[in-house]
Parts: C-alpha cells; structure tokens; sequence
C-alpha cells in the first residue's frame, strides 16, 4: 500500500451530499479520517449517519460531491473498497442456521479467504475472537455478544484496512461489551482504522477522535473534550442531549 | 482474466456450499422434496370429477348423406361436440388428434347409410382422448344420446327402429383413469408451488435476518448471489419432478410413453419460468407471510385454470383466455402430450416456444428487479 498510508488518511469526504427526491440525508458533509484511528460517527436517528456509512461503502451513489476510503473512490471504485474494508451492522447479518465456523467460513471465502492457508486463518480467527468452544453450535442459538464477535469474525476474517461498525453493541451484556472493545483496540493497534456509530455514550467516550451529526450535518468534530467545549456541555452526553433537544425543537 | 481464474476468484462456490447447506438442514424444504409430492399424489390421485361440454370435434364423414350429416347435428345437440373441421382421410384427423387442437375425432363409416335402408346397424365410432377421463366421459355419454336420438328419428315408424351403434374409442389411457390423467399435471403444480413459494421465501428470509445487506457490502458479485440462490432449486425441482413420476408410475402405472429426456429439457425453461415468479415475488413483498401468501395467490389459478383440473376446452372463452397468460399451462400439454400420448417435439413445438418465452421475460424481468434492491 503506497498512497494513502503514506498520508495516513484512511477516508477524505469533500462536499459529500445524498438527496433522496427532496429529502436531504446529508447535506456536504467534509470529513477527514486517520489511519489507525477510532472514530465516533454520533447523532439522533435519521441525522444521516447510516447514509454517509453506505456512501462510504461504495453501497449508495452520492448526489453530488466525492470520497475516497482507503486510497480508493468511492464513484468508480466501489469494488475495491469492499474488499478493503469489514462491515458490521446491529443486525449482525448471521446465518443463523449455519455453525459458527460455517459462518466464518462462507463470510470470509467471499471475501477471498480460501485455498489451502484458509483453514489455519478460520481457526486463528475463532481463537482470536475466543469462540472455539462454540465453534458448531448454530449461530442462531448463540446468545448476543457470542453473535456479535462471531460477526466481527465474519467481518475481519481477510484482514481488511478498515472497518466500519453501525451500532454494534445493541442488545448487548455489558462484559460482551467489554470484551468486544478490547478486540477493537487490538485492531487499531495494528493499523486497522475504525468508524463507528452509536447511542451509546461510555462507546462514545471509548473513541479518539467524535464527529457530531445533526439532520444530514456535521456540527462538530475532534476529541470527546474538544466537543464537550465547542457545545459548552459538562459531558458528551450532554452535547448529545443538547443536539436532541434542538432537533426536535426544530421539527415542531 | 482467464475464464478459469474468474471462475476461482468467483464467490459461487461459497454461496452455493451455503445454499445447499441450509437446504440440508431445513426441514420444510426435505419435505417439500419428498413428502408433499406422495401427499399430494394421494390427494389428487382421487380427483373430483365434472362435467365436461364442448369438446373440440373433427369430423370424417366417409358416407357424406343427409342420414350421415344429421348423425352428426345429432352429436352437435348434445352439446358434449364442437366441430371445429371436416376431414378427408384418416392422417388429416390424426394430425389434429395429435396436436391437441381437437379432443375427439368422429368417424362415420361408408356403408352407413346403406346399413341403415338394409336394417342394419348404421356404424359410426367416437375416437377420444381417453388421457383426460373427463373428456372421455363426455364423449361417451354424448354418444349414447346421439345413438338413441338417431335410431328414433331415422325410424320408419313400422319396422322396428333401426340401431344406431356408435362406438367411443378412447385412446391412451382405454382404462379411463383419472390418476393416469392426473398424476402428469401433479408435476406442474408441485413445481409451481415449491418453486415460486420456496424461491420467494429464501430470498425474503435473507432480507429479513439482514443477511442480505451483509452480503451486499461484501466483494461478492450480484450475479454469484442470484445464481446461488436459483441454482440448487433447480435441482430440487427435478428432484421433485423425478419422485412424482416414479411414485405415479409405480403406483399408478401411470405410462412413460414418450421420450423422457425430451420432457427433463424442456422442464428446464418451466423451472426457470416458475423460479423467476418467486424471484419476482420476493422483490415484491417484505415478509415471508406476504411471499406466502402471493405465492398461494399465483397458485390458485394455476390449479384451476390451467387444465390441470378442469379441462379448458369446458370453460369460458375469458376464463380459457386468462389460462395462456400461466406458464403451467403450456407445460400441462407437453407432460401430457410426452408421458401419455408420446408424442415428440414436432406437436409440441409451440407450447416449448411459448414456455421458453415466458421464462426468458420472467427471468430477465425478475433478475433485474432484484439485483436492483441489491443496491
């Protein structure tokens, strides 16, 4: 990898802007991301986030403006960056009448992870992510934070430069949700750069770096104490409360 | 990239290994494949029974004199014939026996006028497609009240009536079963309905649990999604298709008369058409229950006026209309057409035209509906 990780920029956005019909879903929206970094992507439902996450996936066309995610364009590279790049959502994307380590093994086959070195990489993988002794039993009888390490496994498997959670930690235990982000550190230790969304406030606190969205704008970004400081709050929940408040105070 | 490396580097191989994996282990879909086929046989092996008018008639008047010409306005009257032509030979009535466009064929013989004036039998013979026992049945009871309203009004009034014996030759199926009829046609339905049903709801499912927009965000190609979703139903269809044969034959005795490899290509452009149906559905519909229910929707009429119960020759001119717009329909008269009457391509060219018709449109329609909610 020449370009980008030279630059150290894992996603550079430029005016990036989604309208469906009349509804704007993002309006501009400039945004810059570091290698290596986890970042907060935070807002109330429908501010935009799982929009600009599709965007960045290669998945939904933007209407107007661009931007690349690990080195690649989002317009005319869309296949690239999907094989570049681990995708998680809340609703985990399971089989869930297919084992653990059938799982793993058809999420990553797609992604290329096959051939003779594939085993040695699935079991790697149910080791790292601690679910070998749940390795055949059916995902659909796994309980929530099993589910979810077994969809960050799937997610991961072929090693991929970035990562992108969309509220991942939804109905989850609070240990699984510990357990989960220490995966995630280790991760971003060795390089792999992490967006996520979330309600959730202590994930929030968890982040390097946060960008704030409020109906298909981005409000603020940079560290939690940054925020906490632009929005004159004591706590980021607060900002978050703050954003709330005014969005629905707008709406009415 | 080399044809092979693409096909390497192609994510087929994993969908499909998953497909059939899932498949394995869904027990709806084992017995769809084994136990809905024998209940089914069972079911319609003891089908209902009504009353059939109307059937398509050629006509070979080999007498050709008003005693001849006033039996058949006889058969006419009961309202059981249409005559749709005058024949000259035997081949002419053949070729329109064979190529379905008349159900039944009557023959008068030359000497039937001179039998009469001599007191003797006049002879006439009422040749019938005995492959549908309902057809068959028409015609025989069509025969018997045109025989006794001839012997009557060609009666002198002195001597004793003369007797008017016309004979029903019911061909390829002489035993008039209604299994043999029957068990042919159970093979479109069971295909329709597992098909668009099953297609429909395996693809909804996906939606559902998310699985699909995991998929979606992943390098894999629409095509090796589409494929590996279509694919392994077109092996349970042939599944399917073989275990109703074989339990209608062994069972039934329902015949095997004409080329079976002929009928398992030819199936192919059926599955593909009823595949494209539940595909269709399923971009349709959010819920399993509602891909369900649509599925039941399409059945209905597939069983009803597609000829599979009620011979369409019987029915509304409207209703016989709406039966060409069902792929099954099409496919009824080449599994009967292949398995009962034996015959080949050449009578049955133009239902394989219109199958193949329907299943490239379906096909093409449904595949690009979906690949768009892939996006």
């Amino acid at each position: 990898m020449s370009g980008p990780e030279a630059v150290g920029v894992a996603v550079e956005t430029r005016g990036l802007r989604k309208e469906f019909g009349k509804l704007v879903a993002v309006h501009g929206l400039d945004l810059t991301i570091h290698r290596g970094e986890v970042f907060g992507l935070l807002g109330p439902n429908g501010s935009g986030k799982t929009t600009t996450i599709r965007m960045l996936c290669g998945l939904l066309q933007p209407t107007s403006g661009d931007a690349t995610v690990v080195g690649f364009n989002v317009r005319t590279q869309s296949e690239e960056i999907r094989k570049n790049i681990g995708y998680m959502s809340q609703r985990f994307g399971l089989y869930d009448d297919l084992t653990v380590r059938e799982n793993l093994k058809f999420y990553s086959s797609i992604y290329g992870v096959r051939g003779p070195t594939a085993a040695s990489r699935w079991e790697e993988q149910l080791t790292d992510f601690k679910l070998q002794e749940r390795a055949d039993q059916m995902a659909g009888t796994l309980s929530g934070g099993w589910k979810q390490r077994l969809a960050l496994a799937c997610a991961t498997a072929h090693r991929p430069q970035m990562l992108f959670l969309d509220e991942p930690t939804a109905g989850v235990d609070p240990a699984a949700r510990r357990l989960f982000w220490q995966i995630i550190y280790t991760m971003a230790r060795s390089g792999t750069t992490i967006l996520v969304t979330t309600h959730y406030m202590d994930e929030a606190d968890r982040c390097e770096r946060l960008a704030f969205m409020s109906r298909g704008k981005l409000l603020g970004v940079g560290t939690g104490a940054e925020i906490m400081k632009q929005f004159d709050q004591p706590s980021v929940e607060d900002v978050f409360i703050e954003l709330q408040r005014r969005d629905e105070g707008a709406s009415v | 990239m080399t044809f092979l490396a693409k096909l390497r580097s192609s994510s087929l191989g994993p969908m499909l290994w998953k497909e059939f994996l899932q498949m394995r282990r869904d027990r709806f879909v084992l017995a769809m494949l084994m136990g809905i086929p024998a209940l089914q046989l069972l079911l319609f092996g003891f089908a209902v029974r009504t009353e059939v008018r109307h059937l398509p008639t050629v006509v070979l008047d080999q007498a050709n004199t008003s005693e001849s010409r006033a039996l058949v306005q006889m058969l006419v009257n009961t309202q059981n014939f249409d005559v749709i032509a005058r024949v000259h030979g035997r081949d002419d009535m053949e070729k329109h026996l064979a190529d379905n466009s008349a159900l039944a064929a009557v023959v008068i013989a030359p000497d039937f006028t001179r039998n009469l004036k001599r007191g003797r039998p006049g002879t006439a013979q009422v040749i019938v497609d005995g492959s549908d026992p309902l057809t068959a049945s028409a015609a025989i009871s069509g025969a018997s009240l045109a025989a006794r309203a001839g012997a009557s009004r060609f009666s002198d009034g002195v001597s004793p009536p003369p007797a008017i014996d016309i004979r029903v030759r019911p061909r390829n199926n002489p035993g008039l079963k209604s299994q043999v009829f029957v068990v042919p046609g159970l093979v479109a339905i069971l295909l329709t309905l597992t098909m668009v049903a099953i297609t429909a709801m395996s693809i909804v499912r996906e939606r559902e649990k998310g699985t699909l927009e995991q998929l979606i965000v992943t390098p894999i190609g629409k095509i090796d999604v589409i494929l590996g979703k279509i694919l392994p139903f077109v092996g349970v269809g042939y599944v399917q298709m073989t275990v109703v044969l074989l339990l209608g034959h062994l069972v039934f005795h329902v015949p095997l008369r004409g080329s079976i490899l002929l009928l398992y290509v030819i199936t192919f452009a059926f599955i593909v058409s009823v595949l494209g149906m539940g595909l269709l559905i399923s971009t349709l519909v959010k819920t399993q229950t509602q891909a369900m229910q649509l599925s039941i929707f399409l059945l209905l009429p597939s069983i009803l006026l597609s000829g599979f119960m009620f011979p369409r020759a019987a029915m509304p001119r409207v209703v016989e209309l709406i039966g060409y717009l069902l792929p099954v329909t099409y496919y009824l008269e080449i599994l009967r057409g292949i398995l009962l009457k034996g015959v080949g391509i050449a009578d049955l060219w133009r239902e394989t035209v219109a199958l193949s018709a329907f299943g490239l449109v379906l096909v093409l329609v449904s595949v690009k509906r979906f690949a768009k909610t892939l996006e």
